[in-house]
This record gives structure tokens, sequence and C-alpha cells, in this order.
């Protein structure tokens, strides 16, 4: 199979003016992913679909990621020389940033026909409040359909073109997203017996240690005698 | 009935009642009669909810035969039902739909909550999507832990229900929910709210878990 920078360039000569580009995977899987632009999304997707040397016919799976708003402290040296005419110093400037959040949609396409693949195909949404559109790729892969709705069930990415954007597993009146890693699940902690982690944290807020617990005990004791 | 040796008799003992009926002669009253008849045929409802529901569906076929207990009548209904297996995963979108199932049920009527996630939602405790036992909405009265319990595990908790039951008495202020006009017996189905069920929990039916501490420690 080609690899995603030839799936690329082709596009790119298909598509001119398309905004495609390579998103590198670091990990030893090394699946490296396109991310496509928001116009020609779902031509694209139709030409991948075709294409006899792709023949992407099978979209797998389709999931969503939340990537919150990051501050990324970029560190830069610089040399200084010295006035007083000693060895140059080396000062650092911290620049901080604030990398805005976005959610994804992620695509994971197979051949049944050529025995290949994956291609990953990813798409971003402008922010994570107000301008949560992507394209849908249902029209193109009808097995989008139920994954689609369950990306904007858990998600909030709204899928343009969808036939039937409902929540999925979720009921209608729910008006939260709940895998937004901003997500607070309702308060309903109850005690367990060996919590760890977060539910620790939970269970300290729950179940308080009681203040000066064992002095009180023996005067409640004390108290019917007198 | 010899199935109930405690029951009170009044002026004649055990001992005397087994020779009677030695002889011949059966010796009961009506809330004896009443109590075991209704114990061993304790009719479940016809429905499953997740792997729990496996090894109900085990415990009924020939390897197990719950019908050597009088429960092998799973009814399609729940108007001809006495039993609610909970059995396995309730999620919040599936709770009001159990609860419904368990107000169409005629009393008496009694719930099984089987399994972790029907006790208190087992591995799933912590998720945003499931409830925390179906006991926040139902008088349960049995509960079989295990994940699932086995097959053997259902088969005993229905027997102790069996015990429960021939420990009813028809009169007085021990006698069950359906015999006593004082009780409410209606469970209010809970609704869909915007981040959670509404309410999250039937208060007269439910309270949190108050924790004791070991003042030692």
């Amino acid at each position: 199979m080609e690899t995603p920078e030839q799936i690329r360039d082709r596009l790119l000569a298909r598509f001119p003016g398309a905004e495609i580009s390579v998103v590198a995977n670091p990990a030893p899987a090394a699946q490296h992913s396109l991310l496509l632009g928001h116009a020609p999304a779902v031509e694209i997707a139709r030409f991948l679909r075709d294409d006899p040397t792709l023949k992407l016919d099978q979209c797998s799976n389709v999931t969503g990621i939340d990537w919150p708003e990051k501050e990324i402290v970029e560190t830069t040296k610089s040399t200084v020389p010295d006035p007083a005419g000693g060895p140059p110093k080396v000062v650092e400037t911290k620049i901080k940033r604030i990398q805005p959040g976005y959610l994804e949609v992620v695509y994971h396409l197979y051949s049944i026909a050529l025995g290949h693949g994956p291609v990953i195909l990813r798409l971003r949404t402008g922010n994570r409040t107000d301008a949560v559109t992507v394209p849908s790729l249902t029209p193109v892969w009808r097995a989008c359909e139920f994954q689609e709705r369950e990306v904007f069930d858990l998600f909030g990415v709204v899928l343009t073109g969808h036939p039937d954007l409902r929540r999925i597993l979720m009921w209608d009146a729910f008006k939260d997203f709940p895998m937004r890693r901003d997500y607070v699940a309702p308060d309903d902690y109850e005690w367990e017996p060996t919590p760890h982690g977060d539910v620790l944290e939970k269970a300290k807020r729950h179940y308080p240690v009681p203040p000066a617990a064992a002095p009180v005990a023996p005067a409640a004791q004390e108290a019917p005698k007198a | 009935m010899s199935d109930n040796p405690s029951a009170p008799t009044p002026g004649i003992t055990q001992q005397e009642r087994d020779e009677l009926r030695r002889q011949g002669i059966l010796l009961t009253s009506i809330q004896e009669l009443y109590t075991w008849g209704s114990s061993h045929s304790v009719w479940p409802l016809n429905f499953g909810l997740a792997c729990c529901a496996i090894e109900m569906i085990a415990a009924s076929m020939a390897k197990f035969d719950i019908a050597r207990f009088g429960s092998e009548v799973f009814r399609p209904s729940p108007r001809q039902a006495d039993l609610l297996i909970v059995s396995g995963t309730v999620t919040k979108k599936m709770a009001p739909q159990v609860v419904r199932l368990w107000d169409q049920m005629p009393e008496p009527k009694y719930c099984i909550a089987m399994g972790a996630c029907a006790i208190s939602g087992g591995p799933f405790k912590q998720g945003y999507n499931v409830l925390k036992g179906i006991d926040r909405y139902i008088p349960v009265d049995i509960y079989i832990p295990g994940c699932p319990p086995r097959p053997e595990a259902l088969l005993h908790g229905l027997v102790q229900l069996q015990e429960k039951i021939r420990g009813f008495k028809l009169t007085g202020p021990d006698a069950p929910r359906h015999l006593r006009a004082d009780l409410p017996c209606d469970y209010p189905v809970p609704e869909f709210g915007a981040h959670d069920l509404e309410p999250p929990a039937n208060p007269d039916v439910w309270k949190a878990p108050v924790l004791v501490r070991n003042e030692k420690a």
C-alpha cells in the first residue's frame, strides 16, 4: 500500500488547494494519519473509496478525540556577549503560548477488495465550544452512521450532512458530553471499602475524618451516668 | 408441613405434629399453607440485562434445572410474574424501564439483585452511565454477589428467598408489604434529567450508606 505521504501527494495533485497534511505518529506503531480540511473532505473520501489502487471500501472505525486547551512553554537559548569582555552569557527566554483546544474525528479505512489498510483520516473542529462542526462521511461509507452518532453523543461534534444526527447511547434530554476531558460526572459517590486514586479523593470529600472522634466517644458514654 | 419446623402452632409441639402426620393426619394453618404454596411457585420474569442473564438461562436448563424449586415458569409478561431477577448491569438509560416493569408486576412480588452490577454498579460503579445498584429504586429482597454468580448461587438465592417467604406472617406488623395498608407500594419511575436521572435515588427505598469508622484505628 502507498505511504500516507504518497497518498497526500496524489490527493494534492487531484485536489489542488486542498488542506491535506500528514500527522506523524511517533509511537512504534507508526500509524501516520492524514489531516483533512473541511471543504473537500467528502470528495476526498469518495476518491479514496473509488480509486483503483486504494479501494478503501470499508470504514471500520470512527472515533473522537478531545484535545483541550494547552499551555505550551517554549524555551529559546540565545548568547549575549558580555560587555565586560568575559565569555558570552547564555540567556534562556521562555515564551508561553496557549494552544487552543479542538475536537477531532478519526476514521480508520481498510480495503476488503485489495486486503490492505488502515488509512487513517482526521478531521478537526475549529474549537471546543461554538465551531464544532465537521463534514460527515456517512454519505461515502454508510457504516459510519452509528459511530458518527456516537461521536456526536459523547464528544459533541456536529457532523454536517449526517442523515440522522441524534444521541445514540445517552438519552435525548442529556446535556453533557461525557467523553470530553472536562466532563464532570454527577456527584453520587457512595462508600467503597478500598478506594484509591480519584475515588480516594471523592471518598475523602464525602466521608471526611470526623474531627477529634476519639475524645468525643468516652464523653458520650459518661453522659448517661451524670 | 415439615418445610417449616419453626412455624408457631400454639399448644402442640413439632414432635406431636410429626407423629400425627405419620398417622395420616395433616395439621396446618392457613398461614403455613399460604406461604408454603407461594414459596414454591415463584415465577420469574423472563428478563435479562447482561452476562448474568446467561447464567440465569443456564440455571433454567436441564443441568441446573430451576424447575426443582418451582421457578421454571419464566413469564414473558410482568403481569404474570412474581420475581424480578435483575440480572446484569443497569444503565441509567435502562433504569426507568426496569422500574416500570417492577411497577407492572402484581403484588406479592420479589426482587433479586443478581451480580455485582445489579447490587452496586460493580466494575462500572465509577462510570457516568451506570446505575449504582438497582436498590436505589426498587426494594431488593436477595442480593447474590458474583461476577457473574454461578447458577448454583442463583439457586441458593432462590432458596433463601423461599425461606424468607415462608417466614412471612399474614397479619400483624411483621406482615409483608402487600398485606399491609399502611405501607406504600408504588415506586415512581425516574425521569431522564439534563445530567442524571431525576431523582438519582428513591429516598423511600434507599439511603446512602453511612461509614462507621473504627475508632481504635
